[in-house]
This record gives C-alpha cells, sequence and structure tokens, in this order.
C-alpha cells in the first residue's frame, strides 16, 4: 500500500495483467489520473475515445479505459463509488485564472503535478491530455449545464482497474480547494499493485 | 496527347490548368464566386471532399467559416498557437471553464494556458461535439474495413497525423478534437445520444484570437450509425477581420470569457502585438 498525500502526484508502472487499487481513504477526494502505454507513450488514454466507445461519459465497472488509437490501456473491474468524471481535465495555475480569478495563481494544480511527474519519464507538456477524475462527479444537465458538483465518494470506498497492457500511470492527488471536487479540502488516498484490498470498506 | 518524350509529357500536365473538381481549393481565395465578406478580403477559399483534410495557418482576428454543404460534412478540428503548438486547444478547460458541454455561438475555444485560441462567433448548425473526439484506423478498420488515408474510410486521426506532420507536428501532439456539424446530447444516466445534423447548409464562423495553426479533417462522427462511411463535402472559406475587443458582446458574455480574452490580450500585448 502506498499513502499519496494531500496535493501531490504519484506515478507507476503496472504491468500487464495487474491489478491496481485506488483507495479514497477519507472521502470526497478527485484522483486526477492519466495512463500510457508504457512501451510508447505515445499511445496514451483518450477521453475521447473512451466516451465514445462506450457511449457513456461516466466510468464505472466494465469502463474500458481507450487510448488514442482505441486500444484498451486499462478496464475497471470493480467500483464501490459508482461514478467517475472524464470531461473536466485537471485543475491548472492557468485555468484557475479563468474559473475563480488571478487571486487563485499561487495555488498549487494537477497540471503541475503532472509536468513535474511525467518528466521522470520524459514526459513533456505535449503528452498531458484530459484526464480521468476518480470520484470527481460531473453531470450535464439537459441544456449542456456542466458543473463539478458534491462528490458521492466516502471514505474507504475504491476503484479497481485491471491492467490491458503495460501501462504507465500518473496521478495527481487533487489540490484544488476552490470547488466540491473533494469538498475544499484536500485528502490523502492510497494507490495499491496487486489484488484489491479485502478490508478497504 | 503523347507523352512519350519530356516535351510531350509537359504539354499534356500543363493541358490540365484549368480543370475543376467538386471539392478544390480556390487560389486565390479572392476568386471565389460568393465571398461572404468585403471583395479582397478572402484569405481561404477551398471545398475539402468528404474523407479528406485541409490545413492552413491564419492570422489573429481572421474568420473562418465552415458550411457543411450537403449536409453530412463532419468538421474535426484542432487549434494550436502558431508558433508556440505546446499551447493548444483543451477541450476539457473548453467545456469546464464555461460550464457546459455544448459548442455554440459564442462559445471560447480555449488552450491549456488560460487562454482564447478562437471563438464561435456565429452558428446556424447547432449540433456540435466537444465530447466525443474523432475516429481511428482501428475503429474504422472494425466498422467501415479499413481506415487508411489511402481508403475510401479514412480515420480522422490518420488525417490529423498527416495535417500535424505537415506543420512540425508529431502524433503525441494530437490532443482530443472538436467536431462541427454532427452533434451528440448527454443524458441524466451519462449515455450519449447522436443527433446527427441540422441538415445542408449549415454553416459555423470562428473567429483567430490568436495566430493559430487550424487542422481539419472531414469524416464521419465516431457515433454516426449508419454502415456506410458517409461524408459529403465541407466549405472552408477565411477572410480579413479583427479579433473580439472590448466592447463586443463577447467580450463581457461571461466572467470566465472577459478573464480569458484578458489573459489573451495582456499575453499578446506583452509580446508586442495586439
Amino acid at each position: 500500500m502506498t499513502v499519496v498525500p494531500a496535493r501531490t502526484a504519484w506515478s507507476a508502472v503496472v504491468r500487464a495483467g495487474e491489478l491496481l487499487t485506488i483507495t479514497d481513504l477519507h472521502g470526497n477526494q478527485a484522483v486526477d489520473f492519466l495512463v500510457y502505454d508504457a512501451d510508447d507513450t505515445a499511445v496514451r488514454y483518450s477521453a475521447a475515445d473512451t466516451v465514445h466507445a462506450q457511449g457513456n461519459i461516466f466510468l464505472t465497472t466494465g469502463s474500458v479505459l481507450m487510448s488514442n488509437e482505441h486500444t484498451p490501456l486499462m478496464t475497471v473491474t470493480e467500483d464501490t463509488c459508482g461514478r467517475h468524471d472524464t470531461l473536466g481535465g485537471a485543475c491548472s495555475k492557468e485555468s484557475n485564472t479563468l474559473r475563480y480569478g488571478h487571486h487563485t495563481w499561487s495555488q498549487h494544480g494537477c497540471v503541475d503535478n503532472f509536468l513535474a511527474e511525467g518528466a521522470r519519464y520524459g514526459l513533456g507538456k505535449r503528452d498531458l491530455v484530459s484526464n480521468i477524475n476518480w470520484y470527481m462527479n460531473v453531470p450535464v444537465e439537459k441544456d449542456g449545464t456542466l458543473g463539478i458538483v458534491d462528490g458521492i465518494s466516502a471514505p474507504g470506498l475504491r476503484v479497481t482497474l485491471r491492467a490491458d497492457t503495460d501501462v504507465l500511470v500518473l496521478v495527481s492527488n487533487c489540490p484544488q480547494i476552490n470547488n466540491p471536487c473533494n469538498g475544499f479540502e484536500p485528502t490523502a488516498v492510497d494507490m495499491t499493485i496487486g489484488a484489491a484490498p479485502r478490508s478497504a470498506a | 496527347m503523347a507523352t512519350a518524350t519530356t516535351y510531350g509529357a509537359r504539354d499534356h500536365a500543363r493541358a490540365q490548368q484549368g480543370a475543376h473538381a467538386e471539392a478544390m481549393p480556390v487560389v486565390p481565395a479572392t476568386d471565389w464566386p460568393a465571398p461572404p465578406c468585403e471583395a479582397g478580403h478572402l484569405v481561404w477559399a477551398e471545398t475539402v471532399a468528404g474523407g479528406n483534410y485541409t490545413h492552413r495557418v491564419l492570422a489573429r482576428g481572421t474568420e473562418l467559416r465552415l458550411t457543411d454543404v450537403k449536409g453530412d460534412a463532419c468538421a474535426h478540428v484542432l487549434l494550436y498557437a502558431d508558433g508556440r503548438p505546446w499551447e493548444r486547444l483543451n477541450t476539457a478547460d473548453t467545456v469546464k471553464v464555461q460550464w457546459n458541454a455544448y459548442l455554440r455561438a459564442g462559445a471560447l475555444l480555449l488552450s491549456d494556458q488560460g487562454r482564447v485560441l478562437a471563438t464561435v462567433i456565429a452558428d446556424t448548425g447547432g449540433r456540435h461535439d466537444a465530447l466525443c473526439g474523432t475516429s481511428t484506423l482501428v475503429r474504422n478498420t472494425d466498422r467501415y474495413g479499413d481506415g487508411t488515408p489511402q481508403s475510401a474510410s479514412p480515420a480522422g486521426r490518420e488525417l490529423l497525423k498527416l495535417a500535424a506532420l505537415k506543420n512540425g507536428l508529431e502524433p503525441r501532439d494530437l490532443p482530443p478534437s472538436i467536431s462541427f456539424f454532427q452533434g451528440v446530447e448527454v443524458r441524466d444516466d451519462g449515455v450519449l445520444d447522436f443527433t446527427g445534423s441540422a441538415g445542408p447548409a449549415a454553416s459555423v464562423t470562428l473567429r483567430a484570437e490568436q495566430d493559430l495553426i487550424v487542422l481539419i479533417a472531414n469524416v464521419p462522427h465516431p457515433l454516426d450509425p449508419r454502415p456506410d462511411y458517409t461524408s459529403t463535402p465541407l466549405e472552408v472559406l477565411a477572410w480579413r477581420a479583427a479579433p473580439t475587443r472590448p466592447g463586443d458582446w463577447l467580450w463581457d458574455a461571461s466572467p470566465e470569457g472577459r478573464r480569458a480574452y484578458l489573459n489573451t490580450a495582456e499575453f499578446l500585448t506583452a509580446r508586442g502585438q495586439s
């Protein structure tokens, strides 16, 4: 088990067939997540391919995370929360200036975590694309209105992913404090590679 | 015409001058027969065939009108800041910052740097998509038997790769794209409904708010349920105009948008542009 503290980044290579379990230790934390083919990082998670392949914007058990070449990267094998976001992407210092105002410029953002963690593997800014937000709740109204609202997660809820090929996973444990993606208070999550922990809930 | 000699082959090739095709660029663009702007302002006039692509660099302020001529075009579009392609279209920021999943008149196409790349200034179609991206070699091969650019059913991603490569970019520079003229709607439970197009003659007009690299693939939407690859010509016209300025209704249409225009103007001013 690896506890990822609030606001920090984490990464790992998960081999084909291995399971990765993300546990929301304290509830209502957003876990920003990118995944790449470990052998060819030009092949990476595509929110668009994932959404159109399953015909649904939400992720849950059975959802397949598709690459930009429309190949499977990981599959959700267990989900005790039931709703995860594909649309909202990562927070950043830059987008925060639009969303809340320029006073947020000195706050932490997920894009900085992704850049710093990705650089350890030779990835750069061009390699960042729209990501998954585990546990984040982003409904879309009839008129298209979309927004991050209160989460439906709780302490101990977890999602387990099976790697369908060798993959590199980058995580930013979201530091956002201006919206309810994490109840305005970032908290720690757990990342475990291997069998899902039996007593997590 | 004899082509057994260099002279004959040259004459044969030159005899094609003046030929017309259904889909082709008109050069100079000012020769386009019915310009939608002041005569002489056109800078790009082209009809893109179904299953084909195009690309261009446009100056800040240029307006770009895409028209679905026959009702089965779908324009898959990517935008980059010219000369700084690491600043590029970010569909997540575009929908999140503006609190809306759909692309409509007044929507800003945002980069990942808190700035505007282009504004949707007019739209007669109303059926567009910022969620589903484009088609791939794997998906088109599965659905239509082939997805290579040389085939009768090219995939959007394969065509956008070619357009990117011609601008010094690589496949890893392709983020999720947006598409015009074939839409989707989201149900409460997240299910996507494909709405198809609004029919022939729908148009959408974008205004470049920075100098832009524009990549366009005209291919079926990935959720188009029809078994046959259905893609008809896309008309592309662009003309010189001015970027959005303070006082324009768009500038203050939303607090998020106003800050995006301000960030863009300030960034360009610091570079010595305006």
